[in-house]
Formats: C-alpha cells, structure tokens, sequence
C-alpha cells in the first residue's frame, strides 16, 4: 500500500472513532493537542486500526505504556536520558525532533501525531 | 429507585451476544418528570440500559473476574421515540474483547421494530495504561446483576 492510501485509511478511522470532520486529519495534528483524543481513544484508534487494516497491534507498540509511570525514564517531570532511549527504540514511527529539545512529559502528545500513526501501519502492512 | 435499567435477559450466548428486554411503565417515576405531560423514556436511560446489557455480556466473558467499566459511547443514535407500554429490547453483540478492553454494537429495538443503534466501549479497570489501583471487591458486578444472567448459565452448564 502507499503512503497516501495508508493516510487516507487512518484518516477515516480517526474521524470515526474521534467524532471529527474530515478537514480536522492533517498529518501533523496531534491526536490529544488538536484532535481531543483522549486515553480510551488510544485503545479504540488500535481496536479500529487492527479491523481497518487486518494486522494485529500488540500492547504498547504503538502507543508505549509504562515509560511514565518508571522512575527511571522521569525525573522532574521530564523524561531522563535512559527514558528518551528506551521510548526512541520503542517509537521508531515518531518524529523526535522537538520533544527532544523540551522532554518535558506533558509534551510527549507531540509525538502522536497523524503521521506517527501512519509511519506505523506502513512498517505493520508494508514490513518496511 | 434501584440503577438497574434491564428486566430480564431472553437470550445469553456467552462471550458473543446477548438480548435483554426492558417494559417500560407508568409506574415509574422519572417518567412523570420526562415529562409529565408526555412522557418518554429518555435517551440516556436507554443507553444505559444497553450499558448494563452489554457490559454484563462483556463480564461473564471473564467469569466475572473484571471490573467492567463503561468507557466510551463511540455511537448513540435514536430514530424514533419510547412510550409508556413499549418493551425495548437491547440486543448487544462483542465486536472486540482484549485484556484491556471491549467493544460492543448493538441494537435498541421497541416492539420488535429497530429504532436505535448504541456502540460502546468498555474498559477492563485494573488492566488500565496508568496503572492506578482499585479495590479488590467487585463492586461492578453485584449479586443482583450476576442473578439476571444465571438462569442462561445454569442451563448451559447442564
């Protein structure tokens, strides 16, 4: 599949399961900042991604769990180097560029973006 | 006023689907302030009643050991509306169910006519991202919700 079929396919399951209009899904938007996901919405864009494109999600891959809550990966409210490593090998989809320069926890919604989600199902249904 | 918004189940096909039925009456009193002069059976109590439906199917898939919460209406819609004397009958099918979570579709139905369609997401508590801590005692799932299904497993275990 191509990468613009790949988005439009995303894009129409999150305007499904986030109750938006088509116009809202750019590939920068972030999922919480500018599309009012919310923490069950995590799960259901997974649910809704595995039926859309017929490939099993597992746990944490696309969306990491348990990197804030470890008191090794946070410190101060911002994400330790050891942290940021083990989310940048966790996150090989996402674009790092500015949350690197402020790793401040509530920021990491930057890196959920339309595209983070993209790049994922292309490395899932493309194995690239 | 007991929260309990099903009268019986009439099917139960365990971890799969299930119909529960409801008969709606004068007799109860939020119906005289929704309203009084016209009374209706307010939306919000139906997708309650599918809540109760649905997650009752969504806990015995798990024996009942889960605390089953309801954690999204993913889609709500009513067509036409619910009167005095009408029975609805929910009909709740697992689409999806995960060690975190379920999802359900399901269809409200008055007098055997579909009138509705309620989809729903359930959240499997302890088993939550963050992490946070519940009590151990399931106070999802009291005896009075467990007694509506047991007839169906009752017969099943025979």
């Amino acid at each position: 599949m191509t990468e613009t079929e790949i988005f439009e396919i995303v894009a129409e399951t999150l305007v499904e399961a986030l109750a938006l209009d088509d116009d809202e899904v750019t590939a920068t938007a972030t999922l919480t900042g500018d599309l009012g996901a919310e923490s069950i919405d995590f799960l259901d864009i997974v649910f809704r991604l595995e039926k859309s494109f017929d490939i099993k999600i597992p746990r944490g891959e696309l969306f990491p769990d348990n990197i804030v809550n470890n008191p090794d990966f946070v410190k101060d409210g911002s994400l330790t180097e050891k942290g940021m490593a083990k989310l940048k090998a966790r996150m090989p989809h996402a674009d790092f560029t500015d949350f690197e320069k402020n790793p401040d926890i509530n920021n990491m919604g930057e890196l959920f973006t339309v595209q983070t989600i993209v790049n994922y199902v292309m490395t899932k249904v493309n194995g690239q | 006023m007991r929260w309990i918004w099903i009268d019986r189940f009439v099917e139960f096909e365990p971890g799969r689907r299930a119909v529960a039925v409801k008969n709606v009456s004068l007799a109860e009193d939020h119906l005289h302030d929704h309203w009084d002069a016209f009374p209706i059976m307010p939306c919000s109590l139906m997708v309650e009643g599918m809540a109760q439906t649905a997650g009752i199917l969504v806990g015995q898939a798990r024996d009942f050991k889960e605390k089953v919460i309801l954690a999204k209406i993913s889609r709500a819609q009513f067509d036409d509306i619910v009167t005095p004397g009408d029975q609805i009958e929910y009909h709740a099918e697992i689409e999806n169910i995960t060690p975190d979570a379920a999802v359900t579709k399901g269809t409200v139905m008055r007098n055997g006519e579909q009138i509705g369609t309620v989809n729903l997401m359930f959240s499997h508590i302890d088993q939550n991202l963050a992490g946070q801590q519940f009590p151990d005692e399931n106070f999802v799932f009291t005896g009075q919700f467990e007694r509506l299904v047991a007839p169906f497993l009752e017969a099943g275990d025979g």
